[in-house]
């Protein structure tokens, strides 16, 4: 597949009507073997049967300590179709540094991928990212954000919002989100992206995307978590849509310097939906203090205004 | 100074220290019969459903296939399915067991 130029309309949004349109493009075989013993209505599994598929056989997966280095299955088998390298938290990116490095030296154009959380990217396996980028690995890091600690019961992480209740914040999370892509944007790789598990085409084609270029590409994958932000099962798209139609969440995709806009985010950056109808949906915010909230909308509005004037820069 | 063992020796020792190594196989039901997980059993309504795949598309365990049949044998009973169907041709049947 050979990249669209950067600038060019990026493919249509999943409509209802047309999705069996868009679904045709991606390919039947599926890499998450039946099945992972994720929680009911996880995010994870979702997104990485996506992935895989737009990544294909011939790929490496490295993933850190996470919840998805559990939910694989239990030894010794696994519900992952293709290699997975399970290595420490801090240790991701530079594993991965060394992996592309050894394939690439043995003549093999073999992916690889790292699927790390949010924790694993923006807390713990920072230094290793930075590191990775600045040396140019060619490989795609995935940050897989459910915003917490999930794999040992939501504790708070530096990428969890303000206002949050997690087990570690009772009363609310103080500190506002990291943001983890203007940390990336400015390693300046060649193709950096944020996706949310409530849209697999937009993820299936952004992650086939980025494993068209030579050099690091980063993906933010935002990832409604039903155990820890305390939703029911089955409301995981509902939530993810509205994250996108609030501007909670907005997905764009940059290169070569340039912020493009996808498309399920065109019509919310500019006429949002009230953000409470998206907070409302989750019990982490129940009882938010009107402090911290004005302070979350602040924070969103001051995001959303400056992704629009990036889109809108000739 | 040992000399080195004979080749085929060789072979057999780094075939046990392979298996030594903490490796996993892929295989289907890596992590059992999840379907036993279920309290809600997602039902089609052949009647209503349009067949247009939302249900397959968001189903995070991809256990719906391509004509629309759910393994019930791993289909830990989630509800997207039910929740995204636009024409609400699922239905959440609480499980008798």
């Amino acid at each position: 597949m050979t990249p669209p130029a950067h600038g060019e309309p990026s493919l249509p949004p999943v409509f209802k009507r047309r999705a069996g349109e868009t679904m045709a493009q991606i390919p039947k075989e599926e890499y998450i073997l039946e099945t992972t013993s994720a929680c009911p209505g996880c995010s994870s599994s979702l997104s990485l049967r996506y992935i895989l598929k737009a990544a294909g056989p011939d790929t490496v997966l490295v993933i850190p300590a996470s919840c998805s280095s559990v939910i694989q299955g239990m030894y010794p088998n696994t519900a992952v179709n293709v290699p997975v390298y399970n290595i420490a938290f801090a240790a991701a990116a530079s594993c991965a540094s060394g992996m592309v490095a050894g394939l690439r030296r043995a003549g093999r154009e073999t992916k690889v991928i790292v699927y790390a959380g949010d924790g694993g990217t923006v807390d713990i396996g920072l230094q290793a990212l930075s590191g990775a980028l600045e040396r140019e690995t060619d490989f795609l890091y995935i940050c897989f954000d459910n915003e917490a600690y999930g794999n040992t019961g939501m504790q708070r992480s530096g990428s969890t919002p303000l206002g949050a209740l997690t087990t570690t914040t009772p009363l609310g999370k103080i500190h506002p989100k990291k943001e983890i892509d203007r940390i990336v944007e400015a390693h300046h790789p060649p193709y950096q992206a944020t996706a949310i598990s409530a849209f697999p085409l937009d993820l299936f084609q952004k992650v086939e995307k980025a494993l068209t270029f030579r050099g690091p590409s980063f993906i933010h994958l935002l990832a409604p978590c039903p155990t820890g932000w305390r939703f029911p099962h089955g409301k995981t798209i509902e939530v993810g849509r509205m994250a996108v139609k609030t501007a909670a969440w907005v997905l764009w995709e940059r290169g070569q310097g340039r912020l493009s806009v996808s498309a399920p985010s065109k019509g919310p950056l500019k006429r949002p939906v009230p953000l409470q109808d998206y907070l409302g949906m989750q019990g982490r915010f129940k009882g938010l203090d009107p402090a911290l909230l004005s302070r979350l909308q602040q924070g969103i509005g001051t995001n959303r205004e400056a992704i629009l004037a990036e889109a809108e820069r000739p | 100074m040992k000399g080195r063992k004979p080749a085929g020796e060789r072979k057999e020792r780094r075939k046990k220290q392979r298996e030594r190594l903490a490796i996993s196989k892929p295989k289907k039901g890596a992590s059992g019969k999840t379907g036993a997980w279920r309290t809600f059993r997602p039902v089609i309504d052949p009647e209503k459903c349009s067949k247009c795949g939302l249900c397959s598309l968001y189903c995070p365990e991809g256990v719906i296939s391509e004509d629309l049949k759910i393994d019930y044998d791993f289909c830990k009973g989630c509800g997207i399915c039910a929740n995204e169907c636009p024409k609400k041709a699922i239905r959440m049947e609480r499980e008798e067991r």
